[in-house]
C-alpha cells in the first residue's frame, strides 16, 4: 500500500493546475494498463470450464486446423470472443463512466446516470415478453430493444431536464435522469412480475450475459463503441475545464452546454450498445475511473485513457472469475463486479486517504 | 415388478418411496363424502382440515390443476390461476399463484384452495376467511408427485380415481422404460431451460425423470452450491458433447434444431450431429403432473434409437 501511495503522490495537483500543470497521460501507467490488460486476456483466454491445456491453446492461436475440432471451436467461437467482449465492454464502461462524471462534475455519475440501464431493461423485458424468439433484419430483438430503450431514457431525461431548468446547471438533468429510471423501473418491474413464464430470462438479461457471447456480439458493438471512445477522448480536455467551471470552457470560446450533450451522447451511445449485448453490468463506471484518480491522478487526459484499459482489464478478470468459481455452472458477472470491485476499492480508497477525490 | 422398477430407478426419494411404493393407499376408496373430514398434510409440513367433499376449488397451480382434472375432480374446480392451461376445460382466470391476492381468491368463495408455496401471506389470509389451503410444492421424482396426486384424491374425494392414475402412471411409466436398451454406453442429455444456458440437475423432478431413462445428467457437473438449475458456460455443453439435448425453452425462447446449430461452437456437440434436439412443450416439461409420461413417450425412441447405434 505504501507503494501506491507513493506512485499516486505526484497527481495531488493544485487545483488551479489542472489545465496547464502535470496532467500528461504518464507513460509507465498506460504502459502498466496494457500490460494488465494483455495478462488479463491471456489469463481469459487459458482458463475455462473446458479444460484445454497450454500447448493446445497455443496451437489452436496458431494453426486452429491442427487442434481437434471441438476443442479449437471452444477456444475460437465461445473463450476467445467473450474474452475481447468482455474488454470491449469494460472499456466502454468504464470510459463512460469517466465521461458522465466530467459532463456532470458529480463522482458518483456513471454511465448509468440518465436512465440508460432503466431504458435498456424496460426495452428488453417488453422484447422478452411479448415478441420472444422475434428479430428485426437478422438482428434479434431483444439487445436492439435493450439498444433503443437506453437511448430513449437518456433522450427522455435530456428533453425533460431541459424544459425544468434550460440545462442552467446539471442537477436538474440528473434528477430528469433519476426521474426516468424510476418511471421505466416502475413498468419494467410491472412487465416482470406480470408475465410470469419470462421472469427468469428477463432476470438473467438484467444480471448480465456474455455466456453467450460470440463473435456477432463483438462486431455488433464495435463500431459504437469505437465512435463513442474516440469522441469521449477527443473531449478529454475539454472535460479538465469543465471540470473547473462551465465559465472555463465558455472563455474558450466553446458552449459547455454542447460540450455537455456531445460526451453525454457518445457516452450514451457505446453504454447503450454494451448494455444490449453484455446487460447492466454494475458498478465498472463508478470505481474504475475512481480508482485511476485515487492511483494516478484526477486530470481527465489520465483518467479517460487509462479507464479504458483497466476497465477492459478488470471486466476480463471478473469474467474469468464468472466462468471459474462456479464452474461449470455461471456466476453473474454483475455479482463479481461488485463483491471484488467493492472491497479492492475501499482499499485503494483508504490507502490514499482520499486525497484525490 | 413394474413397480419395482420405477422405484429403483428413482433413487432420492427415500422416505417417499416407502409411502408411494408401498401396498395401495389405505384411504377409503369411495368417491364421495364418507371420509369426510379429512386432515391432510401438505408437502410444506402444514396440516389442513377439509370439513365435507369441496365443490368450489380454487388452484393456483398449473400442476395441481392438471391432476385434479386427471382425478374428475375437474367438476368441483371453479377457478385456476393464470398459468393452468391445460387442460383447456379448466375454467382459467386471472389470478396469480406468483403473488396471489386474497381478495380476488376469496372472491370465488373457495372451499378449498391449492397452491404451489405459501407465498403474500396466503395460507394466513384465506386462514382468516376459514378456507383451507392446501400446499403441494414442486416435486423432486415422480413418487412425491404420486404422493401429491394421492393428497388431491383425498382432499377431493377421489381416492379411487387417484389411485387408477397413479397406477396408470407407473405402468405407463415402466412400458416406456422398458422399450430402451440395457447395458450400452450411458447417453449424455443436456436439458435446457432457456437461451441463456439454465439448466436442472438430476435433484430437480424433471432431472429424475432422465435418471429414469438412465440418461447422465451434463447438469450435474456443476457444483451444489450453483443450486438445482445452474446456469451453465457454453464451453461446459460444449465440451461435455451431449448424446441428447432437450429444449424446454421452445414456447418462451422459440428454440429449435436450426437455432441451436446456429449458436458459436455448437455444431460439434454430438446431439447437434446427429440431429437428437429435441424440442419439448415448456410447461409440460416444469410440471409435474400426469402429462410427465407424454414427456417421456416423445424422449423414448430418441434415446432407444442412440441406444441402438451404440450397441
Amino acid at each position: 500500500m505504501q507503494i501506491l501511495a507513493r506512485f499516486s503522490r505526484p497527481a495531488r495537483a493544485e487545483p488551479g493546475a489542472v489545465l496547464q500543470g502535470l496532467p500528461r497521460l504518464p507513460w509507465l501507467w498506460a504502459t502498466a494498463g496494457a500490460v494488465v490488460l494483455l495478462a488479463a486476456m491471456v489469463l481469459g483466454v487459458l482458463v475455462g470450464p473446458a479444460h484445454i491445456g497450454l500447448g493446445t491453446v497455443l496451437q489452436a492461436l496458431v494453426a486452429p486446423s491442427a487442434v481437434d475440432p471441438a476443442q479449437a471451436s471452444i477456444l475460437w467461437s465461445l473463450r476467445i470472443p467473450r474474452v475481447v467482449l468482455g474488454a470491449i465492454v469494460g472499456a466502454m464502461l468504464a470510459s463512460a463512466g469517466a465521461a458522465y462524471q466530467g459532463a456532470f462534475r458529480n463522482p458518483l455519475a456513471d454511465p448509468y446516470l440518465l436512465g440508460a440501464a432503466a431504458g435498456a431493461n424496460l426495452g428488453a423485458t417488453l422484447a422478452i415478453a411479448f415478441a420472444p424468439g422475434s428479430s428485426l433484419i437478422g438482428v434479434n430483438l431483444v439487445p436492439l430493444a435493450g439498444f433503443v430503450g437506453a437511448g430513449a431514457a437518456v433522450a427522455g431525461a435530456y428533453a425533460l431536464g431541459r424544459t425544468v431548468t434550460g440545462l442552467r446547471n446539471t442537477t436538474g438533468l440528473i434528477l430528469a435522469g433519476v426521474a426516468i429510471a424510476a418511471f421505466f423501473n416502475a413498468i419494467q418491474t410491472y412487465i416482470q412480475q406480470s408475465q410470469t413464464n419470462s421472469v427468469r430470462q428477463i432476470y438473467s438479461w438484467i444480471l448480465g450475459r456474455l455466456v453467450t457471447a460470440g463473435w456477432e456480439g463483438v462486431l455488433l458493438v464495435l463500431p459504437y463503441v469505437v465512435l463513442s471512445v474516440v469522441v469521449i477522448l477527443l473531449h478529454r480536455r475539454l472535460l479538465d475545464a469543465l471540470s473547473i467551471g462551465d465559465d472555463e470552457v465558455t472563455s474558450l470560446g466553446i458552449s459547455a452546454r454542447r460540450v455537455r450533450l456531445i460526451v453525454v451522447i457518445a457516452a450514451t451511445l457505446g453504454t447503450a450498445a454494451v448494455v444490449a449485448i453484455a446487460g447492466t453490468i454494475a458498478f465498472v463506471g463508478i470505481i474504475v475511473p475512481h480508482t485511476v484518480r485515487l492511483l494516478v491522478g484526477r486530470s481527465y487526459r489520465v483518467v479517460i485513457p487509462l479507464s479504458l484499459l483497466f476497465g477492459a482489464a478488470f471486466l476480463v478478470l471478473a469474467d474469468t472469475a464468472a466462468r471459474m468459481v462456479a464452474a461449470p455452472a455461471e456466476l453473474p458477472i454483475g455479482v463479481i463486479t461488485a463483491l471484488v470491485g467493492a472491497p479492492f476499492f475501499i482499499v485503494v480508497m483508504r490507502s490514499t486517504r482520499a486525497a484525490a477525490l | 415388478m413394474q413397480r419395482h422398477h420405477i422405484c429403483g430407478a428413482v433413487t432420492a426419494a427415500i422416505t417417499i418411496a416407502v409411502v408411494a411404493c408401498g401396498p395401495t393407499p389405505s384411504t377409503p376408496s369411495t368417491s364421495g363424502t364418507a371420509h369426510f373430514p379429512v386432515t391432510i398434510t401438505g408437502t410444506n409440513g402444514a396440516s389442513v382440515t377439509i370439513d365435507k367433499q369441496p365443490r368450489r376449488i380454487v388452484s393456483l397451480s398449473a400442476t395441481a390443476t392438471e391432476m385434479l382434472f386427471a382425478i374428475n375432480a375437474g367438476a368441483q374446480v371453479v377457478a385456476v390461476d393464470d398459468q393452468s392451461n391445460y387442460p383447456a376445460s379448466a375454467p382459467m382466470t386471472k389470478l396469480s399463484g406468483f403473488q396471489p391476492n386474497i381478495e380476488a381468491i376469496a372472491s370465488y368463495s373457495p372451499d378449498l384452495v391449492v397452491a404451489v408455496d405459501d407465498t403474500a401471506g396466503l395460507v394466513h389470509g384465506l386462514g382468516a376467511l376459514s378456507i383451507p389451503v392446501l400446499i403441494e410444492t414442486a416435486a423432486k421424482n415422480v413418487d412425491e408427485s404420486y404422493k401429491q396426486i394421492e393428497q388431491l384424491g383425498e382432499a377431493t374425494g377421489h381416492t379411487a380415481d387417484a389411485a387408477s392414475l397413479e397406477k396408470k402412471m407407473q405402468t405407463d411409466l415402466a412400458a416406456i422404460v422398458a422399450t430402451i436398451p440395457k447395458g450400452t454406453r450411458q447417453l449424455k442429455v443436456y436439458h435446457e431451460l432457456d437461451d441463456t444456458y439454465y439448466s436442472a440437475t438430476s435433484a430437480t423432478f424433471i432431472g429424475q425423470v432422465y435418471a429414469l431413462l438412465g440418461l447422465k445428467n451434463i447438469a450435474d457437473g456443476a457444483k451444489a452450491s450453483a443450486g438445482d438449475y445452474p446456469q451453465l458456460s457454453a464451453e461446459y455443453i460444449v465440451s461435455s458433447s451431449p448424446d441428447v439435448i432437450v429444449l424446454a425453452d421452445t414456447k418462451c425462447c422459440h428454440q429449435d434444431l436450426s437455432t441451436v446449430s446456429a449458436r458459436p461452437g455448437w455444431s460439434s456437440i454430438a446431439a447437434v450431429k446427429s440431429k437428437q434436439v429435441i424440442g419439448v412443450d415448456d410447461d409440460i416439461a416444469s410440471r409435474w403432473g400426469p402429462r410427465v409420461v407424454d414427456f417421456l413417450r416423445a424422449l423414448a425412441p430418441h434415446v432407444k434409437q442412440l441406444g441402438q447405434q451404440a450397441a
